[in-house]
């Protein structure tokens, strides 16, 4: 008994402390945390930060070389591109974000029914690798496509595209929690399967998935910018990172400032992305530690 | 007396981030065609001793002082490619876990041809010899073998496979850490038996680490007892086993279990070994001795002669207890 | 093996009928009447009907679905409205033009990729191993489109090495092939050398953390043999597992770099498809970039059979 209890123990309250405590001192969380947070706040006080309505159209103002007042320079509508990336932010962070809740979800619910319940597990996977059989941005442009452009729509179809490998994370660590002791143990006291894996198998699946998420988060930035550069991504005016490029690129020879920023915008927002989630998986994922 | 093959003076590991030593003043040599036993409880710092001799500690641990002589030459100031060099020439080593110690996906042969080739043996000359060694080493069916991979051979096989590429390097010394631990007991005593064979045959010089006095018994001329990292007592195999001068040793001796016989365990001896960066002060058997004094704990003892072929660290050796016959001996 | 093999190939076969039912259902995802892509509003009932009848639309989708299993079986993944022709013609037309991208895309990464993730595991928490892993981590983070876009600027634009886009084919002019395959096969590429990069590091520190590995250094091998016969064989094991992940994202994104660099690949056929909604290319480019993707996965799982041993038994 008192290594059920310790179990449990061990499972809900010191990890939690101990991953914060090590978190707080590994240096690709740290910038990665520092790198996405600059560029949420970004997002969050555009209205205050941005010098320009990013919609204003002015004749006067087109193509315009970086200068001292127009930072990033402006496009062919005479508008400014500083602007239109700090508003871009909100729009291609929002996409991320929610990308990921639903891909969380999605996977969560698919990757514990395979792996709990077992008589659905290979029904539900085989499902999962026809879906990884096509190439995960063309899936999503299709499904973008036929659904048809809108910011949710471009959700829905990049958290297809992300849901099956995350479904894949969620049953591995469902497979391996569920033969541990304490599970085997809170079984043996008559816990019911659904309590069994809500109260202790997901929370102990939780890291993987947290990572898995993180890594989403990157991929819908650069699949949003991919799918707006195809011509399914949100719909203009409303700038996105990728939108902005995408109406770039007709200028590229005589206005490259259009495309150049918004690029690097998102280089660092999918960096910071990407060492936030090494830093995770290091102290998060104990089997893909390196 | 001739010339040691192996002599190890003085030597000191320490963790390289702390200042904890793991092996402290040990020192010891071994004559041409000897079987020196090493024994001592997990964590008495054996296998590290392997490994310092082989060159190849661990990058957490150094060696801080003290010499490791290999035929007359001093290894211990020579370049890591100097060692690189005796290592599979004139220095061998047989590890514990014959399930790990081979590579996964390289057929055992090519294992053993690899340590031939590097001596400059050519490939088909190799290829024969290796089917040779597996016959040496009494491997059925050899020519087949040689081409199995690891997985496919049990683990006594997979150990005489390790032997086999030991055997290859043709060593001056061979370092045996181990090597029937993690087997069956019936197959440990095949392997026991074989290593006892070679040895015999071929006048092996040998460094044989083991916690079993059983096997000790069985196999050593001289037995070095080692206790947290520091010599407890070195003496002739019939010393250690009819006149223990250490207390430490006559613990392990009385924990085997009195059946016919010697194979046994080291079970029971009260406490446990102190970890690396918790050793008291004094005597590191100290805490753990039924005849401890308050002078054991200020100051630890040196290795000291206490009777013909026998030295002891301890304030307070036994002295003999049946002194007409070992006046004898 | 043989036990082995059986297995892979039911599980494959079981896959393909999902991804063909898949590729087929996408048609009913769309909002409203598939039709309406094709007609504008002022079309009459009547064309509207016969469009249906063309599509095979009027059909149950019961009676839709198995048309569909009947003619793929065949070979045949329908025809084009827009295009006028069979849309198997059309992606074999394009096919040699993707696939020579995306191999030579994939021996770059792999090469490069492997090359760096071993120098960045041997010198381990050196300075090499932070460089690799710097660039590696960046490669990852930049869209592969606009790097492309940034290397047209640069190359193209700017310098005149190569051309801003096109195809010449191999047979016709091999130098001006390599000169219009070169910069998009780099972009390509890139993402997916950080992706091996990464992991082959990963696996090769694993890999010399073995038991193994002590004992290729117990017989006084060069450093070099330890690595490259004990180290590397057995770290690219999980490598080569993640190979057919890359080929899939080579096919996803020669898709997108296609676009980039105006090649005349199957990725612009299907792209081209989905914007002008025509359904019969989309259906059959996803179901024949998909097959594509199994039938690797299929080859990199017998292959790892041979890389590993242990594979076979089970």
């Amino acid at each position: 008994m008192s290594a059920v209890v310790s179990g449990l123990e061990a499972s809900s309250q010191s990890p939690t402390w101990h991953a914060a405590t090590r978190l707080l001192h590994n240096r690709s969380f740290l910038i990665g945390a520092g790198l996405v947070l600059a560029i949420a706040l970004m997002a969050l006080f555009a209205d205050a930060l941005a010098p320009f309505d990013p919609l204003r159209n002015s004749f006067r103002t087109r193509l315009l070389a970086p200068d001292g007042r127009y930072w990033f320079g402006t496009d062919h509508f005479g508008r400014d591109i500083l602007s239109r990336v700090i508003f871009g932010a909100r729009i291609s962070l929002t996409i991320g974000i929610l990308t990921a809740l639903l891909t969380g979800i999605a996977g969560t619910l698919i990757g514990a029914t395979a792996g709990f319940f077992r008589p659905l597990d290979n029904p539900v996977m085989r499902l999962m690798d026809a879906l990884m059989a096509f190439p995960a941005i063309l899936l999503a442009i299709a499904v973008a496509a036929v659904l048809g452009a809108s910011v949710t729509n471009v959700i829905i179809a990049l958290a297809i595209a992300t849901t099956p490998h995350t479904a894949r994370i969620v049953r591995a660590s469902v497979l391996v929690v569920r033969e541990q002791e304490f599970v085997l143990a809170a079984r043996a006291l008559g816990a019911s399967e659904t309590r069994l894996l809500f109260r202790h198998v997901l929370p102990n699946a939780l890291g993987p998935l947290i990572v898995r998420l993180t890594y989403v988060f990157a991929t819908a930035i650069l699949a949003e910018a991919a799918l707006s550069f195809i011509g399914v991504g949100p719909p203009p005016p409303a700038p996105s990172f990728g939108s902005i490029i995408a109406q770039g690129r007709d200028f590229i020879a005589e206005a490259p400032w259009i495309t150049i920023f918004p690029g690097l915008a998102i280089i660092i927002s999918v960096l910071g992305l990407n060492l936030l989630g090494d830093g995770l998986r290091d102290v998060l994922d104990p089997r893909m530690r390196t | 007396m001739t010339r040691p093959i192996l002599e190890i003076k003085g030597l000191t590991t320490t963790l390289a981030n702390s200042k904890a030593t793991v092996l402290e003043d040990v020192s010891f040599s071994l004559q041409p065609g000897e079987v020196l036993g090493v024994v001592g409880e997990s964590g008495s710092g054996k296998s590290m001793l392997a490994l310092s001799v082989m060159g190849l500690l661990p990058k957490v641990i150094r060696r801080t002082a003290g010499y490791i002589i290999l035929n007359g030459e001093d290894l211990t100031g020579s370049p890591p490619e100097h060692w690189r060099e005796k290592r599979g020439r004139d220095l061998a080593m047989i590890f514990q876990e014959p399930m790990t110690a081979l590579n996964p996906v390289m057929r055992v042969g090519d294992q053993v041809a690899e340590v031939l080739r590097r001596r400059g043996v050519p490939a088909e000359k190799a290829r024969q010899e290796t089917i040779n060694l597996f016959m040496q080493v009494e491997i059925p069916s050899p020519e087949q073998r040689v081409r199995a991979y690891p997985h496919e051979l049990s683990g006594g096989m997979r150990q005489r496979v390790m032997i086999a590429i030991a055997l290859a390097a043709d060593p001056k010394v061979l370092i045996a850490d181990e090597p029937t631990t993690a087997l069956d007991v019936t197959v440990q005593a095949q392997i026991l038996d074989l290593l006892r064979k070679l040895q015999r045959e071929r006048g092996l010089s040998l460094l044989f680490i083991t916690h079993d006095l059983g096997v000790i018994a069985e196999i050593a001329d001289r037995v070095l007892v080692l206790y947290a990292g520091r010599v407890a007592e070195l003496a002739s195999v019939r010393k250690i086993f009819d006149s223990p001068q250490h207390p430490y040793t006559r613990a392990l001796l009385a924990s085997i279990p009195q059946t016919k016989g010697p194979r046994g365990r080291l079970v029971t001896i009260e406490g446990a070994v102190p970890s690396v960066g918790t050793m008291p002060k004094g005597c590191r058997y100290a805490p753990r001795c039924t005849f401890r004094r308050d002078i054991c704990e200020q100051e630890p003892p040196r290795l000291g002669i206490v009777g013909p072929s026998q030295a002891a660290a301890c304030l307070q050796p036994f002295g003999f207890e049946q002194p007409q016959e070992e006046a004898l001996a | 093996m043989a036990r082995f093999l059986t297995k892979r190939l039911a599980g494959a076969f079981v896959v393909l009928v999902l991804v063909s039912l898949m590729s087929f259902s996408i048609i009913w995802l769309v909002p409203g009447d598939p039709t309406a892509a094709f007609l504008d509003t002022s079309a009459t009932p009547e064309q509207v009907e016969r469009l249906r009848r063309e599509l095979g639309l009027d059909q149950p989708i019961f009676i839709q679905m198995l048309e569909w299993y009947g003619r793929i079986l065949q070979g045949d993944l329908g025809h084009s409205i827009l295009l006028n022709r069979s849309v198997t013609a059309a992606i074999l037309e394009r096919l040699p033009v993707t696939l020579s991208l995306a191999s030579i895309a994939l021996a770059l990464a792999l090469l490069a990729g492997i090359s760096a993730g071993i120098v960045a595991a041997v010198n381990h928490n050196r300075w090499p191993d932070q460089v690799v892993m710097t660039v590696a981590l960046f490669g990852l983070s930049v869209p592969d489109f606009w790097l492309g876009i940034m290397l047209i600027l640069l190359f193209a634009v700017k310098l005149g090495f190569f051309p801003t886009g096109g195809y010449v084919p191999l047979g016709e002019d091999p130098l001006g092939w390599l000169g219009s395959i070169f910069m998009p096969a780099m972009t390509l590429a890139v993402i997916q050398v950080g992706f091996i990069a990464r992991m082959t590091r990963a696996s090769m520190l694993e890999i010399l953390n073995q038991d193994f590995i002590r004992t290729a250094d117990a017989k006084g091998l060069k450093r070099m043999d330890i690595m490259l016969r004990h180290g590397l064989p057995n770290a690219l094991v999980p490598v080569l597992t993640v190979a057919g992940i890359v080929a899939g994202a080579l096919l996803g994104g020669a898709v997108i770099i296609e676009q980039v660099f105006s090649i005349p690949g199957v990725g612009r056929l299907i792209i081209g498809g989905i914007l002008s909604r025509d359904y019969p290319v989309i259906q059959g480019g996803l179901l024949f970039l998909a097959v594509i993707y199994l039938a690797v996965n299929l080859v990199v799982d017998i292959l790892y059979a041979f890389v590993d041993p242990r594979v076979r038994l089970e």
